[in-house]
């Protein structure tokens, strides 16, 4: 187990460097002054700011020698600086992935109490009418652009009833503190939440519908009918203990996507994420931030197929890992 | 006597020979897709959109781009094919016809630039499904091609494809959107070539999906007896992977082709939405939707952004719709 561990943190490695030096050749790929023209919509570039960039994208080597240049900073943690934020990248991702995280995190758990009692039910009821209608409103969930939700629940709740805020984290200038600060930022995360909890249950819904369906069929679970053990035994101890071996990996392993952020909820909703900066790191052209960001999710992607991995092996025994 | 007892057993025999109905796999499959109601009605949504946005611009006098122009005073409408032959002074007399009302001429209205909602509706669908429809050919080649080397082969080839597929996987793709559009806005593309961009990278990002379920089946198929008959044979190492093992694999990406369709199709949508996908003077779907960003639309102009996000909705559903049903289908450990 623990050769595996450290063979696959090598294999990782080398997939970081692959992502690394794609997204390195892409942003070589740009014509020829490019830092120039991205920049020159930002009045509060300097041009000292501009030969910063081009040394730490090491415009000025070729590319492969620019490639390791920029690489060994990286390495060192320096990403280079925000133009935005004016602080380094590295921070400025530190900063703001906690409300990401907070966002994000909220939904999971509400997905996860919602998605597997339903998809568990769907799977016992196959065919019956229940089980066509979770599938459907999972379905119709997951078929739901994010955007376009996240505009209807605000022109209906925020517009139309007034009920919760248009957008933002907090009650601008209401200087609240502890708990009223608290049920104040939850009642500006009411509509987030729900645009990620409709637009994602799917996913894992069908996962612990299909998984419990596999495990119905089992030979076991006929066995244990056959005994005469009562259904709801059946169900809970027999046949659910067994799916939760596939939805426990899973689970783990998109823990550390709950750090990236998302662009989109949270640009509609103005919530200060990662998700939201790299949207105004576009529109200003920040570069570095962006480089950044996109190494800090390939990262945290890498992380999650490995303690998904990892679990796997934990929760079935069955797995040996040589 | 005995003749006759065997006469009738041979007569009945033949009776119930052909009251047998006998099924090819194709034809379970079908019977078990089509008891599925949901797969039923996904089918259906997905018909109508077709023939709404590839036969209905032909039933349609307006064009994608027309903008209408109404009259001061009257109130007359006229297009701006008319529009353009008018004197100045005739000109003058004309506004835009902006933000118009649900009427007769213009079944979903107008949108804030003077564009009829219901035929950008039809082209937008139109672009949509196209870009789907190519990026999960583009995958599709690229995911089987890679997933059957990978898997037929094994060892080293199997270990740098995967590597490769790994990468694929660790790159997110909205982050990179971002910087690829300023790219090309930087080295200033035309919005027609930017589409065959966008359908190309795209591609290129989705086959790393396939690729890991195609080698998945293959390594396993690889191991049946049938294979080992075939490799007995000495059959050329090009049939056997396309005329063996590809094949098993059909059903299964099938299905997920299925799936992808409605999942570019979202991914396209929010592109255009961000402004970073088809632009201007393309219609699509995703940047209809966009004119939500001003406060006045999204309180009182429902007609214009409302229609094409149901669209989305419900072609993006029946494309689910329809995958799910084919996986039950194809899928005999899933019937209870």
């Amino acid at each position: 187990m623990k050769q595996y561990i450290i063979r696959r943190i090598l294999i990782s490695i080398f997939v970081l460097f692959g992502v690394s030096f794609l997204l390195y050749a892409i942003i070589r790929m740009m014509p020829g002054d490019f830092i120039s023209q991205v920049t020159s919509g930002n009045p509060q570039i300097t041009e000292e700011m501009k030969e910063n960039l081009r040394a730490l994208y090491g415009l000025d080597k070729g590319i492969i020698e620019g490639y390791f240049s920029w690489a060994k900073d990286a390495i060192r943690g320096d990403l280079g600086t925000s133009f935005v934020y004016k602080q380094p990248v590295t921070q400025v991702i530190g900063d703001r992935m906690w409300v990401s995280f907070a966002l994000a995190g909220t939904a999971f758990v509400l997905q996860l109490l919602i998605a597997i009692p339903l998809g568990v039910l769907a799977a016992t009821k196959q065919y019956s009418k229940t089980d066509y209608t979770i599938v459907a409103v999972a379905l119709a969930g997951i078929s739901l652009p994010s955007f376009f939700f996240a505009a209807v629940l605000k022109r209906i709740f925020a517009v139309e009833l007034g009920w919760f805020p248009l957008q933002g984290m907090v009650t601008a200038r209401a200087d609240l503190e502890g708990m009223a600060l608290f049920l104040d930022m939850a009642w500006h995360f009411v509509l987030p939440v729900t645009v990620f909890v409709v637009t994602s249950i799917g996913g894992l819904l069908r996962y612990t519908r299909t998984n419990m369906l596999e495990v119905l069929n089992a030979d076991y679970v006929r066995t244990a009918r056959a005994k005469g053990v009562s259904e709801g035994k059946v169900i809970g101890r027999h046949a659910f203990r067994n799916t939760l071996i596939p939805i426990v990996t899973m689970v783990g392993g998109s823990l550390p996507s709950l750090f990236a952020g998302a662009i989109i909820t949270e640009g509609i909703f103005s919530i200060d994420g990662l998700g939201q900066t790299a949207l105004n790191a576009i529109h200003n052209g920040d570069i570095p931030f962006l480089m950044g960001y996109n190494m800090f999710i390939a990262i945290l992607t890498l992380l999650g197929t490995l303690i998904a991995d990892i679990l796997y092996a934990v929760v079935d025994p069955r797995v040996r890992y040589n | 006597m005995a003749q006759d007892i065997q006469n009738t057993n041979a007569a009945e025999q033949d009776a119930f020979e052909q009251s047998q109905v006998i099924l090819t796999p194709t034809q379970l499959v079908l019977k078990r897709f089509f008891r599925n109601k949901l797969a039923i009605v996904g089918l259906v949504i997905l018909l109508v959109m077709a023939l709404f946005c590839f036969i209905g611009p032909f039933l349609t006098s307006y064009g994608e781009y027309e903008i209408f122009y109404k009259h001061k005073e009257t109130g007359a409408e006229v297009m701006s094919s008319t529009y353009s032959t008018l004197s100045a002074e005739e000109r003058a007399m004309y506004e835009m016809n902006l933000k118009a009302p649900i009427s007769k001429n213009h079944i979903l209205g107008t949108d804030g630039d003077g564009r009829d909602v219901f035929t950008r509706l039809m082209y937008g669908g139109r672009i949509s499904l196209q870009v789907g429809f190519c990026v999960v050919i583009i995958e599709l080649i690229l995911g089987v091609t890679m997933g059957g080397i990978a898997g037929y082969y094994g060892g080293k080839v199997d270990m740098i494809i995967m590597r490769l597929v790994e990468i694929f996987y660790c790159i997110p793709f909205l982050p990179l959107m971002l910087i690829v559009s300023s790219v090309t806005s930087a080295m200033k593309v035309a919005p027609e070539q930017k589409i065959y961009l966008l359908m190309l990278i795209m591609g290129v990002l989705n086959w790393a999906g396939v690729a890991r379920l195609v080698r998945g089946q293959i390594l396993s198929l690889r191991e049946m007896d049938y294979m080992q008959a075939a490799e007995s044979m000495g059959i050329s190492v090009f049939r056997k992977i396309f005329k063996h093992l590809i094949p098993n694999v059909v059903p299964i990406i099938i299905v997920m082709a299925t799936m992808d369709l409605g999942s570019v199709i979202l991914t396209e949508s929010t592109l255009s939405y961000l402004g970073i996908g088809l632009s201007f003077p393309y219609a699509s779907w995703g940047n209809m939707i966009n004119a939500v960003n001003s406060s006045v639309i999204m309180k009182n102009f429902l007609n214009i952004w409302i229609p094409p996000g149901i669209c989305i909705l419900l072609t993006v559903m029946a494309f689910n719709f329809v995958g799910d049903g084919l996986r039950d289908a194809f899928d005999p450990r899933m019937k209870r």
